[in-house]
């Protein structure tokens, strides 16, 4: 008596107005419809939200841990990248 | 090789860097993981029926919508603990059917009765009590999907122990026949709350890999002390007394002593001989047996639907 | 024209039962739904219904003075004494049942809000405003979860044609006025319930058309609860809900 089982989705919640849609967790539902309705339900019962996004999870694609030293190192010795990384003048305010 | 990645992985471990689900992990910690993940949720799942029980006999309004609010976040709390562990390779269904079959296990707590209005508040402050004990430390549990559930769980919860503490309160301050209600479910969920924690740390054989990996983070005997030094005040603004004649501070300890688990009782649940086994998985059963041609019904129209859309789109 | 305060009092009692019973039938889906996110949003739904009765309950209580509260309205008044339709304390039955039950109601309480908004009495017009933003939603839910269920497969078509057919005779008691709601209606604090016959009517056969379910051909339809003449099943409902206060009177909670 097995079915299929719904498939499942992944909810991205904006907190408030001006603020990124954020990952909040997953849920199943049959529907792209039943799906924000059931992110609606589960995710902003205590007013956590005023947008949902939801994507169902087969379409995530994500990099592979394997990389994450090739993909994410190299950006470390690139410090010139930061505003700490140049001298300036005391006196110099607001730069 | 193998060997390589475990020393690899325990290092991560010991740095505090947390364990996401693409990442490489020994068998036995996805196992374990598995396991308690799953367990937990169905013991959220199971745990909305004691409670639930009592949902319509509410004895006014504010407790009712109060209860009804707590039962639903139970059945959030299990669900955000379904995907976690989903993170890991198990469907949901393939859970439900491990549970179903008696195969899995849930928070043994929930196979006793509630008799009466009073178990709503000894269920909140204690049960609730003890869970938030052992799920405080688990927002820092070493898998991330786990950790971020609980994260989530532990706030929602912390409406959970008020409220059944509330409703002690207002019992024992009430008339003598809501006081002996009060008293009475103390005497009943005292013994299964502290078991609550698990056997004695010298009967508990996964404890020390599960500490070594940080999904745990206190032994049981620790978490179980600590429940019953918090509890042990909270029960005197009660004008409540706890049914154990061996209860005592230990000075030279800090802590009480408490008397001796009865954990045959313990084994006997477990083994599920508990009052209300049988009920409570039939339960499960049956809801999910009697929503199966819901849930076909929709995946059937959502495949309806797609097809239609598409043949539309061809059409144009 | 001077307000009859009983009059009114029966009136908020009627919109008020109808939601707590509603909302009592469908707390005992808590925890048995047929999917976790659905158990969820289905108590969302009660935790409005419920929400909404004691607003309704608690001017009730002040009109009524004394040592009236919410909760002596709900708790203390008998079987006769209670003012919902008959449609919402049938039996849960099934998931199909539970479903037909509501989007009749919420069809019904959602154009009942879009009217008192509009009613010339203050604080039944602050309740709607609350209400019709819920009630929009939970028509959305409903009628989507008919549309599902009717055209989903040919099992649950037939689970939801059953349902439609035996709740039918149900639906008519929303639209034959109590003596109540004519004096209501006359002084403008509650609609017109021919209008809102024909926007039920209209809404309904769109949802059942696409849901490829059949409009009953029935014209016969039961009435009595907004005059305290229920069915058994209310009685039962009572009994479970006041037992407590019943039990142990006068006692705080």
């Amino acid at each position: 008596m097995s079915t299929k089982e719904w498939p499942l989705w992944e909810v991205f919640i904006r907190a408030k107005q001006g603020l990124n849609h954020k990952h909040v967790g997953s849920l199943h539902a049959a529907d792209l419809q039943m799906a924000i309705e059931n992110a609606r339900d589960v995710y902003t019962r205590r007013m956590e939200g005023v947008s949902i996004w939801v994507v169902e999870s087969k379409h995530v694609h994500a990099s592979e841990p394997s990389e994450q030293e090739a993909l994410f190192e190299p950006a470390n010795d690139k410090i010139y990248r930061h505003p700490t990384f140049y001298d300036l003048p005391e006196e110099l305010n607001h730069m | 090789m193998e060997i390589k990645l475990e020393a690899l992985f325990q290092d991560k471990i010991d740095q505090e860097i947390k364990i996401e689900p693409r990442d490489w992990m020994p068998e036995k910690y996805r196992k374990t993981l598995l396991r308690q993940i799953s367990q937990h949720a169905h013991s959220e799942i199971v745990g909305m029926l004691p409670e639930g029980n009592w949902i319509t006999r509410a004895p006014n309004l504010r407790r009712k919508v109060a209860l009804l609010a707590k039962v639903q976040d139970e059945a959030g709390h299990g669900l955000y603990l379904y995907s976690a562990a989903e993170t890991l390779g198990m469907s949901r269904d393939e859970m439900f059917e491990e549970l179903h079959s008696g195969k899995a296990k849930y928070s043994s707590i929930f196979n006793y009765p509630t008799l009466t209005w009073a178990d709503m508040g000894a269920i909140g402050w204690l049960v609730d009590g003890a869970a938030i004990m052992n799920q405080v430390p688990l927002c820092r549990t070493s898998y991330g999907p786990y950790a971020r559930a609980m994260v989530r769980v532990c706030k929602e919860e912390s409406f959970h122990q008020r409220q059944g503490y509330e409703i002690m309160l207002t019992l024992s301050k009430g008339t003598e026949a809501q006081k002996a209600l009060a008293q009475d479910a103390l005497n009943r969920w005292w013994w299964p709350s502290i078991m609550m924690f698990g056997p004695n740390d010298d009967n508990s054989p996964n404890s020390a890999q599960s500490m070594k990996w940080k999904i745990k983070r206190f032994s049981n005997d620790e978490l179980r002390q600590k429940f019953v030094d918090v509890t042990v005040a909270q029960t005197e603004i009660l004008g409540l007394s706890i049914p154990d004649k061996d209860l005592k501070w230990n000075e030279e300890r800090g802590h009480y002593d408490f008397g001796v688990i009865d954990w045959e009782e313990f084994f006997q649940v477990v083994a599920g001989n508990g009052p209300c086994n049988k009920q409570r998985l039939k339960a499960r059963v049956d809801a999910w047996e009697n929503g199966a041609w819901v849930r076909e019904a929709a995946t059937a129209y959502a495949e309806k639907r797609e097809l239609r859309t598409k043949n539309q789109t061809e059409a144009a | 024209m001077a307000v009859n305060k009983d009059i009114l009092i029966d009136y908020i009692l009627h919109l008020a039962d109808n939601s707590m019973i509603l909302g009592q039938r469908n707390a005992e889906w808590c925890g048995h739904g047929p999917v976790l996110e659905q158990d969820i949003a289905l108590t969302n739904i009660t935790l409005d219904l419920i929400g909404e009765a004691r607003s309704l309950y608690q001017y009730a209580a002040e009109l009524t003075g004394g040592n009236s509260t919410e909760d002596t309205v709900a708790f203390l008044r008998d079987v006769m004494q209670y003012r919902n339709t008959l449609l919402l304390e049938q039996h849960n039955t099934d998931w199909a049942y539970t479903i037909t039950r509501q989007f009749f109601y919420d069809v019904f309480h959602y154009y009942l809000q879009e009217a008192l908004v509009n009613s010339a009495d203050e604080r039944i017009k602050e309740i709607a405003k609350k209400t019709i933003k819920e009630s929009a939603y939970h028509l959305k839910w409903s009628s989507e979860w008919m549309i599902r269920l009717g055209d989903g497969t040919e099992i649950s078509h037939l689970k939801m044609q059953n349902a439609v057919n035996d709740l039918w005779e149900y639906t008519g008691e929303f639209f034959i006025p109590s003596e109540t709601e004519i004096e209501m209606t006359e002084i403008g604090i509650a609609p017109d319930l021919t209008l809102l016959s024909k926007k039920w009517k209209s809404k309904v056969e769109d949802i059942l058309t696409e849901a490829t379910l059949s409009i009953p051909s029935s014209d016969f339809q039961q009435k009595g609860g907004k005059k305290g003449l229920h069915s058994e099943h209310l009685g039962f409902i009572l009994a479970e809900m006041q037992y407590l206060q019943r039990a142990y009177p006068g006692s705080e909670w």
